[in-house]
């Protein structure tokens, strides 16, 4: 397939919006990322070869520093490998420039973070309408979209709350909402788990079990959790920037 | 989309509305300044402009003295006679009128009123040179002309201030130690160019005010009146050269008297109000400066404070652009509100001095425009530094950040 760079800055890039790309989702091929040169050289990834199949429900484990952050970052198409290729959907994430990038983010992939990042002092409706401001959608079918994310986390009747109005699992259930509301190719959550008690973090990974079974969306989590990272299908150890094994977890339900 | 950066810059500000309006103040301060400044000054030129259309634009002032600046020292050069007039009378024919006048203050009794009034020294022909009519009684007879006889027209303060406003005809008022008949009174002329008076004025014969007020033969200045504007410069030629042969001033000669036309005049009068309100507008605009600066330093501290808002939406899909646009416009909105705000404040100042200074309040649009465009224009200028920071930000450490 043809890489052709993303060029318009209001619609979907229309190589990647190909519908006929039967390929994997992300396909990394050899990945390298270095920080500082010679002695001080330190090797975030070195020589990382994985695929992410569409409807994938990924966890990406391992401890601090064994490259799984930068990993994360690089499959946000955030960053960009030192060396090999990162395609997603078939493009080189590497021949895109910055706002290409962040077109690539604003119409294919979803982030949910550890912290929340909801803007704060800003309602829970107003968060899920920002993707879809910056997809340019009309204010009437933002606010349906919006709406209809918000009943699917179980929200509705909270969408004029703030995040200070709302507790820890509610926050990251409008994070999900926001991410989801895109309808992303892939969703990326970074220890969505990591600020919540045990049977709040049981809630968002149904959740999030819940999108990957019913609608398909490919999910990869990063988790220090072993019961959180059994909600996965699959799993990726890194340790010291390389993949330590895969395993697939698939429990026969 | 740009209707949502709108939106969204007025909520932040909204939130935030203490510390805006601090940080604003300066834009606020400038451009009121620069609005009153521009206002009065604007006043003060009309206001000269209808003086001297009410003086008479083709009115010309002979007065002794070299290349004389309006309000440079007097010089000593010879003063001028009754015959000098005769001969501008009888050799200038593109006048209309020609008129001695001699001006002195001096004390003015009437009753109990005490007060001192510019006496005028001067003929019947003042009238029409300074198109200054009589609108009660009449103007002095060829009789009282030539015996010097005290008989006076006075100005309308005069008669309200120190007649109570009652009929003066047939009173007397003392000037110094002369008892005057008043025959006349002479139309309200109102303000003067510099902020007197006109109306307190009394006019005497000139041969009166040789013999018994200055004791002197000479005239101080000849007013002339041109047939027509379009005349003024060959009347002015013409009374140049005829006094320069009465003084026997040869081609290089120096020059001992000067005929002064009233656009020269008024020109100087616009140029000194020009350059004051230059001078004073440049102090505002320093201040629309330190405003500037006020708003770059706090778009800066809002750039740091928003960070983690910044990496969110880049990693939501918000492009370098989409950031700088939503930070500038958010700057340029901010000191336009300022700029609003100053010309609000600016145009109620202005129009609460205008009546204290004596000058006409006058709305200028454009004035009132150019310094809107200009706050939004300070908003962009020195919101642009802060917002390219934002929109440079890495998205990762963006995101890191506490």
């Amino acid at each position: 397939m043809t890489t052709q760079p993303l060029s318009s800055t209001a619609g979907p890039p229309c190589d990647i919006s190909n519908m006929s790309y039967a390929g994997p989702v992300v396909a990394f091929d050899n990945v390298y990322k270095i920080y500082g040169k010679g002695e001080s050289e330190v090797r975030a990834l070195d020589g990382v070869t994985l695929q992410i199949n569409a409807g994938d429900f990924v966890a990406v484990m391992g401890p601090s520093g064994s490259g799984k952050s930068t990993c994360m970052n690089i499959l946000g198409c955030l960053d960009v490998p030192t060396s090999g290729r990162h395609l997603f959907k078939g493009v080189n994430v590497s021949d895109l420039d910055r706002d290409q990038r962040a077109l690539l983010r604003r119409h294919f992939l979803g982030f949910v973070f550890q912290g929340f990042n909801l803007l704060a002092r800003t309602t829970a409706l107003e968060n899920l309408e920002l993707p879809l401001i910056y997809r340019r959608i009309d204010k009437k079918t933002r606010r349906e979209m919006a709406m209809e994310a918000l009943r699917v986390v179980g929200l509705t009747g909270r969408e004029h709350h703030t995040p200070s109005e709302l507790s820890g699992g509610q926050q990251q259930r409008v994070a999900i909402a926001r991410a989801i509301v895109t309808q992303p190719s892939l969703l990326l959550a970074d220890e969505p788990t990591g600020n919540l008690d045990s049977a709040r973090s049981h809630e968002i990974m149904e959740l999030l079990t819940k999108f990957n079974r019913e609608q398909g969306l490919t999910v990869v989590l990063v988790t220090h959790e072993e019961d959180i990272a059994a909600f996965a299908h699959r799993r990726i150890e890194f340790r010291d920037g390389k993949i330590l094994r895969q395993t697939d977890t698939r429990k026969p339900r | 989309m740009f209707a949502n950066t709108l939106l969204m810059c007025l909520r932040e500000i909204r939130r935030n509305l203490l510390r805006s309006g601090l940080t604003v103040l300066g834009i606020i301060i400038g451009v009121a300044a620069v609005i009153v400044i521009v206002t009065l000054g604007a006043g003060t030129t009309k206001q000269v402009q209808e003086e001297i259309g009410k003086m008479g634009s083709n009115m010309l002032v002979l007065s002794p003295g070299g290349e004389r600046r309006m309000g440079g020292a007097a010089t000593t050069s010879a003063p001028f006679e009754l015959a000098d007039l005769t001969a501008i009378r009888r050799e200038v024919n593109t006048l209309s009128g020609a008129t001695p006048v001699n001006m002195r203050p001096m004390q003015v009794i009437v009753g109990n009123e005490n007060r001192r009034v510019n006496i005028m020294g001067t003929d019947n022909d003042f009238s029409t040179v300074r198109n200054w009519k009589v609108t009660e009684g009449r103007l002095f007879m060829p009789s009282e002309m030539k015996s010097g006889k005290a008989v006076c027209i006075i100005g309308e303060t005069i008669k309200k201030d120190m007649f109570a406003g009652q009929t003066p005809l047939g009173a007397t008022l003392r000037i110094g130690k002369v008892t005057c008949n008043v025959i006349g009174v002479l139309e309200p002329k109102g303000q003067a160019m510099f902020g007197g008076d006109q109306d307190e004025i009394i006019a005497v014969p000139i041969a009166m005010f040789q013999r018994r007020l200055s004791g002197k033969t000479s005239v101080d200045s000849i007013y002339i009146s041109a047939n027509s504007e379009d005349e003024i410069v060959e009347a002015k030629a013409e009374v140049e050269k005829l006094m320069k042969e009465r003084r026997n001033i040869g081609e290089d000669g120096q020059v001992d008297f000067n005929v002064r036309d009233m656009k020269e005049v008024s020109n100087m009068v616009q140029s000194t109000t020009g350059v004051l309100t230059g001078f004073l507008s440049a102090i505002a605009a320093v201040s629309l400066l330190v405003g500037g600066i006020g708003i770059m330093n706090i778009m800066l501290v809002s750039v740091t404070e928003r960070t983690r808002e910044i990496g969110i939406r880049m990693a939501i899909g918000a492009t370098e652009r989409e950031v700088l646009l939503q930070f500038l416009v958010e700057a340029a909105m901010l000191s336009a509100f300022g700029g609003l705000a100053g010309i609000t404040l600016g145009l109620l100042g202005a129009a609460g001095l205008a009546p204290v200074l004596n000058v006409p309040f006058t709305l200028q649009f454009s004035t009132v425009f150019t310094a809107f465009a200009f706050s939004a224009m300070v908003g962009v200028v020195f919101g642009y530094m802060p917002a390219r920071r934002a929109a440079r930000l890495d998205p990762i450490e963006a995101l890191r950040h506490e």
